[in-house]
């Protein structure tokens, strides 16, 4: 029998078959490759991340439920998939408790992983999922293709053909979101969080910060509860499927408790402010866009993941842009003129990415600290 | 928002040398350019003339002046410039600098230090201070204790545990850092620690932890970034220079990656840097305990490759925070719409691999460890570690065919040579992996990440698949394809499968090519565009890769192209003269309209920066690459001349398969390349060369060298460590020779070739068009042939030669461009004794002193010779040698400090690793210049002399008289004492090394009781006796200045008796007129 080199994973001497598998974008560009996680058909809305670490934390991370992760970073599996240990009630090393993601493409998968931390590889992570992966694609190419024509519906195929589909057209949100009320640690300060697809750690970050986490459902009658801040978090898909959200933020912006948005809340604020949000062509997925807050000199570089955005120029007057894009001057945040309220579309929490604007968490917790102050005293 | 400078000096890093090599070149250049935008008015200090950066057009003025704080003040005096940059010199700048600022110099003539401020380099340079400065944020180092002697380094040691580490402050690429396992070796180590510095760290040692370093920019708002972050394949232990190194890092999760990156930010804004910085960690395989090991605050050659490796341009963004930029103000060099204030993100792997050199030293240590030996890398980029590993360990171009395929002899114990690396480290590891050694056993033996090791097997695996095949029509296309991804070349594949043989393998290699063509199975052009393709780029800045399936950019190049072939990694012999030759070329293509390509990946060079070019591909000079390239650009044509041997190597091959060399005909590089073909051509055209002949029995051999007599040269053409070429002056060395090149056969003959003695080396350097000359510069050595032409002090023009051997050169020279029908640059060497001319060496190509001539004739030789290549007419200049009115010297730097026992001798292999290159208003104080240049100094008090044989004897007494008359106290070994007295010199006797008398020549040397020693050996052969060894290694140890040839010894002597330092002239380059 002639010698197959796709039968082989390298390295560990072990034959297994390798399937070959196709990514189809809904252009009909095809993409060949083999597959190294569920061997299964999937349909989703094909994205690319530019970031050269942290599949584990993109992977489970909410906000990118219905899409076919494509990594632009072409090694990968390296280090395999952490741990799965509970810490406070939350996955110490994931971004929640699943993995979020249809699809995995990459372009050289590395079959045999090395970390200390690490408890399986990639592949049988994404098996025990049951989430296709897929390497041997130039994803280089892939990535520019979806540059120029902008994010759209994909599929991977194994063998049958199935249907596109737009996880847009869903309400992904409470696909995500957390179905009852529950509570982490006992710090000082409550905070109520609108879980649209929260990432942990928003969660970790504000626990650090002597808080009581109270996590509501992303339609939760927010009216009857008592907190001391309120926080929108990240989430998928597009921010006016959450009507309910909506409406209750534009209830708390009503009152004076202190507010911050991150991502998904970024844009739910700036809708429930009067503001618009749009789609932008194929978003920004990365660890590396530059942020300016607005009329100074201070830039960061920060994490993200979205595909919507706030437009700028539909803030009302209680409202201007917190941060700014440096490179496409797209809407990074809001903040409001005079309430203790303000949102950012990056992630400050991280993970992955770098950890520059954490000191956003200190702002609010010191926004609940002063709003308290001024309660006492007044 | 600029701050108001007019007039910046610029520091440079002065002759390469192991450490401190070409990236400095590259990151002064940038400096040069970004200072340049701002019309900011530039003084450059650097008496490297190989360098791009003291070419006209990038800096207002150059002075090629020693980095030292006494030139420096004396150009700040004269230029009185407003600012200051420190950063872009490598150590020798910001060193030079800390002593000007201790001296108040700045403050003296009221100049701005722009970028970092000095008391934050001196906060990162004292270890003390920076283990201070770093605690106070709660930022881990090693645990360390300073020490200022040698007891108090053993009472430290024993408080933290053997083994520990000892670093000296100051330190340029680890020198006179080492690992100590016990009292003893710390003993040994501190004492030669102090003769350099005069504090010591001694350290916990971290061996077996990752090492990762990161390259941060920060500016004047406090905004930071980090630009690269690198892995270095071998864990701590093995100095980062020495190690192979992958950005970005591989196996660091998201929590580690961005922990360390925050330490980073924490640690650049703690220090104050403003500018570029360089920190590297320490981190624990087995938790996220790190230590910060040391933050370099300035352009680094880590900040050159992570240039290269990200296309982000580190040394030009610096500059410009220097002069007050935010990184937000600035524009990204690549996509040129978004913002300088990123982080790139990179969508393949970078693999940084080091050069060694250590069989051009004679007992030289190969191990590698925390001090630098290595004297060039390459980097190569690939969309697999695998492929990149082995695209990478071609390019070294030691005739290795990646990580398989070797023709190494085996190691004889594998698991010591895998805890104890050498520079053959890699393929030990290869070689256990054949040799089924387990992943972790080889682990634990090296500590090297499992990750690695894992994608090395990889390839093990696939090589053993390939071999099971014996015709390439009957490999699966599906395993060809992964072999090609995983970085196999067309050669390997032959060798695998083919199972070819050496006289077939340059066939078969390309009937493998024709048929994976045949296939569909090409490599895909992808650019290096910082930000994984997510913004569109114009970037011409290219790879090639098997890794994808689609070009980035379109076919043909739209105008017609040139490929300029570029010189690989730096390495004795090649260097940053070739890259300056490379980017003239590529200037000059460019100013003749034409579209300049050029292959390179050297990371030190300015050639591979991708504003020199319309295209650059940083990949491969193999025919396998370069065919690639050719057939995807259809080149007008292909220069091979400018970029030294490797080039060159490839012109008759090129042109085998049709590709269109430019300039002089590849049949007569052939004809001058090979010996016998050249040897009848002389013979032939009745140019004298010297007796010589190709033998292959031991017999062949005695029988000719009664002949001619002793001495004579041989050259092995199979090269065992110990038995490279050499002169042999007795049949005991010559039956000692051959008894180490053992493998004298048919296969592998000798050439004996007669060595004519005291005969002077004269050069030419010339431009000849259709064989007609057209341009030339005729320079003679100091030294008498025997020592190589690379180590060769040379003067220009030649000042103690006839008119008649002139006359002689020329015409010869005439003969042979004709003969050859030369079109470009050349280079002869010719011996000459009493007007008796023969010729020892052409090459038809640019040569190591053609920027050297250049420069100091202000006519560009590389200019008119490309102008010749692309079939401009070019006239004859009307400038001669003899409108001069000064005189350049050009002296070799060598790096013996860093090659432990090495002997600091000079013979016919060439040992430096640099020049410098100054002009004097005569030979007296170019001399003067030059070897002040390259680290000597002028004595102050004494001076050590040991003499040699009768002839060198003689050959000093005029200089030693001298040194009587200046009042310098001498001391001479017995013979040479007794030789002095007899002439009537004042010496006292210093005892041999091996003797118990005082004064002992070693003691006068470690206790630093004399401040220079001369010792030159007994002859020209290697086989020193051990007593003149001490003597030299010892000097070298203990940072004494050491002359080993007696005519350079001479000439220093005669120029710092006749000149004063106050002598010496500052004039910038434009300050010297020809006629």
């Amino acid at each position: 029998m002639p010698y197959n080199f796709d039968k082989i994973v390298p390295g560990e001497g072990t034959r297994q078959i390798k399937q070959k598998v196709k990514l189809i974008l809904e252009d009909n560009t095809v993409f060949e490759g083999k597959s190294f996680g569920a061997e299964k058909a999937i349909s989703g809305e094909v994205v690319f991340n530019t970031a050269m670490t942290g599949y584990p934390e993109s992977l489970t991370d909410p906000s990118y439920k219905g899409q076919i992760l494509v990594l632009t970073y072409p090694l990968i599996g390296n280090y395999g998939a952490p741990r799965t240990e509970m810490e406070n009630n939350l996955h110490k090393f994931h971004e929640s408790g699943n993995i979020h993601i249809s699809g995995l493409v990459v372009s050289d998968y590395s079959f045999e992983y090395s970390h200390w931390n690490a408890e399986e590889s990639l592949a049988n992570w994404l098996k025990n999922n049951d989430i296709p992966g897929i390497y041997g694609i130039d994803t280089r190419a892939l990535t520019k293709r979806l540059r120029e024509k902008g994010t759209m519906p994909g599929k991977i195929i194994v063998d049958d053909d199935i249907p596109f589909y737009d996880p847009n057209d869903r309400n992904l949100v409470e696909e995500v979101s957390v179905k009852e009320k529950q509570i982490y640690g006992n710090g000082k300060y409550k905070i109520l969080l609108i879980d649209c697809g929260v990432k942990y750690n928003i969660i970790r970050s504000l626990l650090e910060r002597n808080t009581t986490v109270i996590r509501v459902p992303w339609d939760h009658d927010i009216s009857r509860e008592e907190y001391d801040g309120l926080f929108i978090t990240n989430g998928p898909g597009d921010p006016k499927q959450c009507r309910a959200t909506i409406e209750n933020i534009r209830k708390a912006f009503t009152a004076d408790k202190p507010i911050f948005g991150i991502c998904l809340g970024n844009q739910l604020m700036a809708l429930a402010s009067g503001a618009d949000t749009y789609k932008l062509k194929y978003g920004h997925r990365s660890h590396n866009q530059p942020v300016i807050r607005t009329g100074s000199n201070r830039a960061y570089i920060t994490s993200q993941n979205h595909g919507f955005a706030v437009d700028n120029k539909t803030l009302n007057n209680d409202w201007e842009p917190f941060f700014i894009n440096l490179n496409d001057e797209t809407n990074e945040g809001m903040i409001h003129k005079s309430k203790p309220f303000f949102s950012t579309q990056f992630h400050p929490e991280a993970s992955g990415g770098p950890t520059d604007t954490a000191f956003l968490f200190d702002k609010f917790i010191e926004n609940i600290e002063k709003h308290q102050s001024t309660i006492k005293k007044g | 928002m600029k701050e108001s400078v007019e007039k910046v000096i610029v520091l440079g890093s002065g002759a390469l040398k192991i450490g401190e090599a070409g990236e400095f070149d590259y990151s002064g250049s940038q400096a040069l350019k970004a200072l340049r935008e701002e019309n900011i008015k530039t003084v450059l200090i650097n008496p490297n003339i190989a360098t791009v950066q003291t070419s006209e057009e990038l800096a207002d003025k150059i002075y090629f002046l020693p980095v030292t704080p006494y030139f420096v003040e004396e150009v700040i005096k004269k230029e009185k410039p407003d600012g200051i940059l420190l950063a872009f010199g490598g150590q020798t700048a910001l060193n030079c600098g800390i002593d000007l600022y201790k001296k108040n110099v700045f403050e003296k003539y009221n100049i701005r230090v722009l970028g970092t401020p000095i008391q934050s380099i001196i906060d990162t340079e004292d270890r003390d201070l920076f283990i201070k400065k770093l605690t106070e944020i709660n930022v881990l180092t090693p645990r360390s204790v300073a020490v200022g002697k040698v007891e108090d380094a053993i009472i430290a040691a024993e408080s933290l545990g053997y083994p520990v580490i000892i670093r000296s402050a100051y330190s340029l690429g680890g020198q006179g850092s080492a690992f100590c396992k016990n009292k003893e070796e710390l003993h040994e180590m501190t004492s030669r620690a102090f003769s350099y510095s005069g504090q010591i760290l001694v350290e916990e040692s971290l061996k077996g932890w990752k090492e990762v370093e990161y390259e941060v920019v920060r500016d004047r708002y406090d905004n930071c970034i980090t630009v690269c972050n690198m892995e270095n394949f071998d864990p701590l232990g093995i100095h980062t220079g020495e190690s192979i190194v992958v950005a970005p890092s591989q196996t660091l999760t998201n929590t580690e990656y961005h922990k360390l990156r925050e330490l980073s930010i924490k640690v650049i804004r703690h220090i104050g840097i403003i500018g570029e910085c360089n920190i590297q960690y320490a981190l624990d395989p087995n938790s996220e305990e790190y230590r910060v090991i040391e933050v370099n605050a300035r352009l680094s050659r880590s900040s050159a490759l992570a240039s290269k490796a990200t296309g982000y341009p580190l040394a030009f963004i610096a500059a410009k925070l220097g002069v007050g930029y935010g990184l937000h103000e600035l524009k990204n060099s690549i996509t040129k719409t978004t913002t300088a204030f990123f982080e790139p993100a990179l969508d393949y792997i970078v693999c940084k691999i080091p050069r060694w050199d250590l069989n051009k030293f004679d007992g030289v240590s190969h191990l590698i460890g925390s001090s630098m030996k290595s004297v060039g890398e390459v980097m190569s980029i690939g969309r697999t570690f695998e492929e990149a590993i082995q695209k990478g360990l071609r390019m070294i171009g030691q005739g290795m065919h990646g990580f398989v395929g070797n023709r190494i002899a085996g190691f004889e114990n594998i698991g010591n040579e895998l805890a104890q690396p050498t520079d053959m480290r890699i393929f030990v590891i290869a070689e256990a992996l054949e040799k089924k050694f387990s992943i972790d056993k080889i682990h634990e033996l090296t500590k090297i990440d499992k990750w690695f090791l894992y994608k090395l097997k990889n390839i093990i695996n696939l090589k053993e698949e390939l071999t099971k095949y014996n015709k390439i029509d009957k490999l699966p296309v599906d395993t060809l394809r992964e072999a090609k991804i995983l970085g196999f070349s067309d050669f390997q594949l032959a060798r695998f499968v083919m199972k070819s043989k050496v006289d077939q393998i340059a066939n078969d290699m390309i009937t493998v090519r024709e048929y994976r063509k045949s296939q569909g199975i090409l490599p895909a052009v992808k650019q290096i565009d910082t930000l994984a393709a997510e913004y569109p780029a114009q970037t011409n800045y290219l790879y090639l890769t098997y890794g994808g399936k689609e070009h980035d950019i379109d076919y043909p190049l739209s105008g017609k192209s040139i490929i300029v072939l570029g010189s690989g990694a730096y390495r004795i012999g090649s260097s940053v003269e070739f890259d300056w030759c490379s980017v003239n070329a590529l200037n000059t293509i460019n100013k003749n309209g034409y579209q300049s390509v050029m292959i390179n990946y050297n990371p030190e060079t300015v050639s591979t920066d991708y504003d020199i070019c319309d295209r650059l591909y940083f990949d491969e000079l193999s025919l396998e690459r370069v065919l690639d390239i050719t057939d995807l650009e259809s080149p007008e044509g292909v220069i091979v001349s400018t970029g030294g041997q490797i080039p060159n190597n490839l012109a008759i091959r090129l042109y085998e398969q049709n590709v269109k060399i430019l300039g002089t005909s590849p049949l007569s590089i052939d004809r001058a390349e090979n010996r016998h073909k050249f040897s009848s051509m002389l013979d032939n055209i009745g140019v004298d060369q010297p007796r010589w002949k190709e033998l292959t029995s031991t017999g062949d051999i005695h029988s000719f060298v009664d002949e001619i007599g002793f001495p004579v040269l041989v050259r092995p053409s199979y090269v065992l460590s110990g038995a490279a070429m050499n002169v042999v002056s007795n049949k005991d060395e010559l039956g000692h020779f051959l008894e180490m090149a053992s493998l004298v056969s048919k296969q592998y003959p000798v050439v004996v070739s007669e060595f004519i003695e005291n005969a002077k080396e004269i050069e030419i350097d010339a431009v000849a068009g259709s064989g007609e000359l057209i341009a030339y510069a005729i320079s003679e050595h100091v030294e008498f042939a025997g020592v190589h032409s690379g180590d060769a002090t040379m003067i220009f023009p030649p000042q103690k030669i006839y008119f008649e051997t002139i006359r002689r050169i020329k015409r010869i020279t005439r003969q042979i461009s004709k003969e050859l029908d030369i079109s470009g640059p050349f280079n002869i060497q010719f011996l000459a004794k009493d007007n008796d001319i023969k010729v020892i060496e052409c090459n038809l190509r640019a040569s190591r002193s053609m920027p050297f001539v250049s420069k100091v004739l202000k006519t560009n030789l590389i200019e008119m010779a490309t102008r010749v290549m692309l079939g401009e007419k070019v006239e004859k200049p009307n400038k001669s040698i003899f409108d001069l009115d000064y005189v350049g010297i050009k002296a070799p730097q060598f790096s013996f400090s860093r090659l432990q026992k090495a002997d600091p001798v000079l013979g016919v292999d060439m040992s430096s690793t640099g020049e410098v290159g100054c002009i004097g208003e005569d030979f007296y104080e170019g001399i003067l210049k030059s070897m002040l240049s390259v680290g000597y100094s002028i004595p102050r008090k004494a001076i050590l002399l040991s003499t040699g044989e009768p002839r060198s004897k003689v050959e000093l007494i005029e200089s030693a008289r001298e040194l009587n008359k200046k009042g310098y106290k001498l001391y001479a070994t017995r013979g040479t004492q007794k030789f002095l007295e007899t002439n009537g010199i004042e010496a006292e006797v210093a005892y041999w090394p091996d003797e118990k008398e005082t004064p002992n020549t070693i003691d006068l040397i470690r206790n630093k009781e004399v401040d220079l020693v001369i010792n030159i050996p007994k002859n020209l052969s290697k086989s020193e006796l051990e007593n003149d060894y001490s003597i030299r290694r010892n000097a070298v140890d203990f940072n004494v200045p050491l002359i080993t040839n007696a005519r350079l010894a001479s000439a220093f002597i005669l120029a710092f008796c006749k000149l004063d330092m106050s002598d010496i002239a500052i004039k910038s380059w434009d300050e010297y007129q020809t006629l």
